[in-house]
């Protein structure tokens, strides 16, 4: 019954908007009945142009002060971060001038050269100098943000062995992930989704006979100590999924079949990020919120919402299925001693089954 | 181009022949201004008003989650539970929403409106080359529309997998309930709606290649015909791949073939499938789905250059590069696919040549901006409702083109892909831009499909309101997607790092809602001037392509008598040395006059 009020409801509104318009419309039939633009309209749609070329200004700048510091772009914690901070402060500066530039042309001229009745315009059809330097501009920059962009991308693709990376398997499954360590050896042991067996809590389908693999540690709390390079390896068992971890400027996709990597070195711990100045305004900001939000929920006899702790994150960033909204694991980053202390504590493979 | 002349004499003699009835005039029709207008009514209008709606409650559901909403209950029905969004029925909508918009309003809806309606009129065709595949391209289409709407009755609801329908999840009924029978009917649906593009773009191309009046040269064609033309040769490249990878994945879903499937176990069970890969999909999915971007930017910029050149009296700045650059995104437009899998897992060094191939479209792309900027300079600017549009597109084009340059540069898409910023980048520079361009088309050659003008002050209402709320939606959502916000998420109650960015798409889902209604203005104005708008001058825009030469009452064979002769390019506005600031293409050249451009 209430759906069919609803339906009625916005119907009538749609009908009362439709009825507005055409009390308008049926208002100008006195005017000149012309519907072609005249020099009246020439003039207010030109002064309306640079209503809007303000209006684009101003929804900038608006958005650079309300919502500049949401931007991942500075404080990174990882090695690479900054090397693609960088690049994309230097890119959005080259944007931002070329936005400003041309919308300005576009909509002044809009009103610059507004119609009048009995004018003639420029008959202007070609210029290869002008058309040779705006080919010739974009060249020259894109050749550089080019350049600058591939080398930052080998930078980050190429995966140094002699580095000795930690190796950490990320194992993405509908809807939650799983990390396993290479344990002492720092060598994965074998797996395949048809070793899998539920009821020995092998979840991983890790080799049960593989002597590599006994050692190793599967958790749902990703651990990575500070300043060790760590070479993601990522599995999944059932759909695509991406592993996203924002803070670390790194993503790389889950596809079952395949194994796929991407490699970055932790630079802050948690305990740092958590100390800078950047992240307790975020922090505070954050929590201001929740604590108004929470006000409206217990007034409604629902629970308040937690205070919120900053932590950095793995996110799910490839549509997974009902839940991919809330396919996480948390990532700590601690110092050496903090993290073989941590992982002394857990459980190794061989001694994890049933 | 004179082969072409001597048919005339004959055409003349069919034009008299047809008895029409109800039946073969406005449902099987095969006269292309009926079926641009079939076009226009099936795919831009009701299609658009379904897509658009479903953005709305997409929005809704983003700024006030899993909140009771009556509208939902309303509309969703068993989908809406107590009147709060399922969280399938969401990326259900984010499928279809996606769907329709890209291949049914902006592609069918676009290109059949406009290349129906403008091929034979501005190239002096009594019609297309083959009018009965021209209506079969149109019915195919009308099936693929119902096959897709039908998806939403089915039990378990419609593909829910994104409009990119990635398997495995797409390939698995058990990964999702919309990758059931919803799935099937997408596939199906999509498959028939390629053999309509298919048969649509043949016919354009044959035509264009074919059926020029004597005089008009290729480099004397308008430049919506050599944007129609290049879409259509793209779209013949680069479909039956779709088509192919469609074929493959109905294979793997309903006959136990293994080309995207490989080692899956899912809900407690080992599946049989090994040796697939599902990056052979991505692969086979934008082959087709990057060029569709062009597919559904170029009309809509072929559009914007003759509306922009005859609203400014002047002639378009740079012909020659205009078309030159629509080739260059043509041919590059194939080869950039790959810049949408940068980290799929795909070998590094191909993400290499993807970002330099990708950035090099940033060139043409340029240039096209520029030349439409030189172009107002120093003209004569008729500030129609087209034309704002077309001052609108070139807008949007460049504030949603430039963010692109972020997202084809592989390092910095690391961090920024499948985020809101992605989201914010195509919707303006190719949903905005596109739709931009089907609202400039629709207010400049309604006189011509409907032989009334549209009401001028009403296109102006909604020219500013949408074009206010566009910026008003998509610009945040920039920031939203640097501040690492996954698009395709239900909720955002779940991560209390974004809890920043609750306030923000409020207001944006306001703006959304604005646009929405303001499309009702457009509604009221198209429904009613087909009706009781003012009957159109021959000619009101003052132009010189030689679809305003025709009667404005339509009729079979477009001329009533001889096909006009061309004897100049189409954009000889304001030329020194005529009275008029307008110069139809059928007016000889004077004595002595030389032609002033290159």
């Amino acid at each position: 019954m209430t759906a069919l009020l609803t339906i009625i409801i916005v119907l009538f509104v749609a009908i009362a908007l439709w009825q507005m318009v055409k009390i308008f419309d049926l208002a100008q039939v006195g005017a000149s009945n012309s519907q072609i633009a005249d020099d009246k309209d020439n003039r207010i749609n030109g002064y309306l142009m640079i209503g809007f070329l303000i209006f684009i200004y101003a929804i900038t700048i608006v958005s650079f002060i309300y919502l500049g510091d949401l931007p991942l772009v500075s404080n990174s914690a990882s090695e690479h971060g900054p090397g693609i901070d960088n690049l994309m402060i230097i890119s959005m500066v080259v944007i931002f001038i070329v936005q400003i530039v041309t919308q300005f042309l576009l909509h002044y001229f809009a009103f610059k050269y507004k119609g009048e009745k009995g004018r003639k315009a420029l008959f202007y059809a070609d210029n290869n100098t002008l058309e040779a330097v705006w080919t010739g501009i974009p060249v020259i920059v894109l050749a550089g943000l080019i350049i600058y962009g591939l080398f930052t991308w080998n930078d980050i693709m190429t995966i140094d062995e002699e580095e000795d990376p930690m190796i950490i398997e990320l194992y993405a499954q509908q809807f939650n992930w799983k990390a396993r360590y290479g344990g002492d050896d720092n060598v994965l042991g074998k797996a395949n989704v048809r070793l899998i067996d539920l009821d020995r809590a092998n979840i991983l389908g890790v080799d049960e006979d593989d002597p590599n693999a006994q050692d190793d540690v599967i958790v749902t709390e990703l651990h990575l100590p500070k300043g060790r390079p760590v070479l993601f390896k990522m599995r999944s068992q059932d759909v695509l999924h991406s592993a996203y971890m924002p803070h670390f400027r790194a993503q790389m996709n889950c596809v079952p079949g395949m194994v796929t990597q991407f490699a970055f070195t932790p630079t802050v711990t948690t305990e740092e990020m958590r100390q800078t100045q950047d992240m307790k305004d975020k922090v505070q900001n954050i929590n201001k919120i929740r604590a108004e939000k929470s006000k409206e929920l217990t007034a409604n006899g629902e629970e308040a919402l937690e205070p919120y702790e900053f932590d950095y994150l793995l996110l799910c960033n490839k549509i997974c299925g009902k839940s991919h909204y809330n396919m996480q694991m948390k990532i700590v980053v601690e110092t050496e001693e903090e993290f073989n202390a941590w992982i002394k504590e857990q459980k190794t493979f061989a001694n994890s089954l049933n | 181009m004179s082969a072409t002349v001597d048919t005339h004499v004959h055409d003349d003699h069919d034009v008299h022949h047809h008895k029409e009835t109800f039946v073969t005039k406005y449902i099987f029709s095969q006269d292309h201004k009926m079926i641009a207008k079939q076009y226009l009514i099936t795919g831009v209008i009701i299609m658009g008003i379904i897509g658009i709606m479903m953005s709305l409650l997409i929005r809704m559901q983003i700024a006030w989650p899993e909140q009771s909403n009556v509208i939902f209950k309303a509309l969703l029905g068993k989908w809406a539970p107590e009147g709060v969004m399922d969280a399938d029925i969401y990326l259900a909508l984010v499928t279809i929403h996606g769907t329709l918009m890209v291949f049914f309003v902006l592609t069918a809806g676009l290109s059949g409106t406009f290349s129906n309606l403008l091929i034979p009129l501005q190239l002096g065709a009594r019609d297309m080359a083959s009018g009965f595949l021209n209506m079969i391209s149109y019915w195919l289409f009308f099936l693929s529309c119902v096959i897709m709407i039908a998806s939403f009755f089915v039990e378990f609801g419609p593909a829910a997998a994104g409009w990119t329908i990635y398997p495995p999840l797409s390939a698995l009924p058990m990964a999702q309930p919309g990758s059931g029978a919803g799935m099937t009917l997408w596939l199906v649906s999509m498959a028939i709606f390629i053999a309509s593009s298919l048969l649509g773009s043949l016919n354009y191309i044959v035509t264009v290649l074919n059926l020029r009046t004597k005089g008009m040269s290729m480099t004397r064609m308008p430049l919506t015909i050599w944007a129609f033309f290049i879409t259509a040769v793209i779209g013949v490249i680069s479909f039956p791949v779709l088509l192919s990878a469609a074929l493959l994945l109905i294979m793997d879903r309903s006959f136990g073939t293994s080309f995207f499937l490989s080692d899956i176990f899912i809900q407690g069970e080992v599946l049989h499938y090994q040796g697939g890969s599902p990056v052979l999909f991505e692969h086979l999915f934008w082959f087709l789905g990057h060029p569709e971007v062009y597919i559904v930017l170029l009309p809509a910029l072929g559009i914007t250059s003759e509306i922009i050149a005859t609203n400014s009296r002047k002639p378009i700045f740079g012909y020659r590069a205009m078309v030159l650059s629509i080739l260059a995104i043509a041919f590059l437009s194939t080869i950039v696919w790959g810049h949408h899998m940068f980290i799929s897992g795909m070998n590094p060094f191909l993400g290499s040549v993807f970002t330099f191939t990708t950035l090099l479209i940033a060139i043409p792309s340029a240039v096209k901006a520029f030349n439409y900027i030189t172009t107002l300079w120093k003209g004569n600017l008729q500030m129609n409702p087209a034309m704002l549009f077309s001052i609108g597109l070139v807008s949007t084009f460049i504030t949603g083109g430039l963010t692109g340059i972020i997202l084809g540069d592989s390092a910095l898409d690391i961090n920024v892909h499948d985020t809101y910023f992605v989201v914010a980048h195509f919707h303006l520079v190719m949903g905005i831009s596109a739709l931009y361009g089907v609202f400039a088309g629709i207010y400049h050659w309604f006189p011509k499909m409907f032989g009334r003008m549209m009401n001028k002050n009403l296109g102006y209402i909604h020219f500013w309101i949408t074009a206010i709320c566009a910026y008003g939606v998509f610009f945040p959502m920039h920031f939203i997607g640097m501040a690492g916000l996954p698009r395709r998420y239900y909720t955002n109650s779940n991560f209390p790092l974004f809890d920043d960015t609750a306030n923000t798409q409020v207001v944006i889902t306001m703006f959304a809602l604005v646009a929405g209604l303001a499309q009702i203005v457009f509604l009221y104005n198209f429904i009613s001037s087909i009706f009781y708008g003012k009957k159109a001058e021959q000619n009101p825009w003052r132009s010189n392509t030689l679809e305003w030469t025709a009667p404005v009452k339509h009729m079979h064979g477009n001329w009533p008598g001889a096909i006009p002769h061309v004897y100049r390019w189409p954009y000889d506005y304001s030329k020194p040395g005529h009275e008029e600031d307008f110069v139809p293409q059928n007016v000889p050249m004077k004595e002595g006059e030389e032609e002033l451009h290159h």
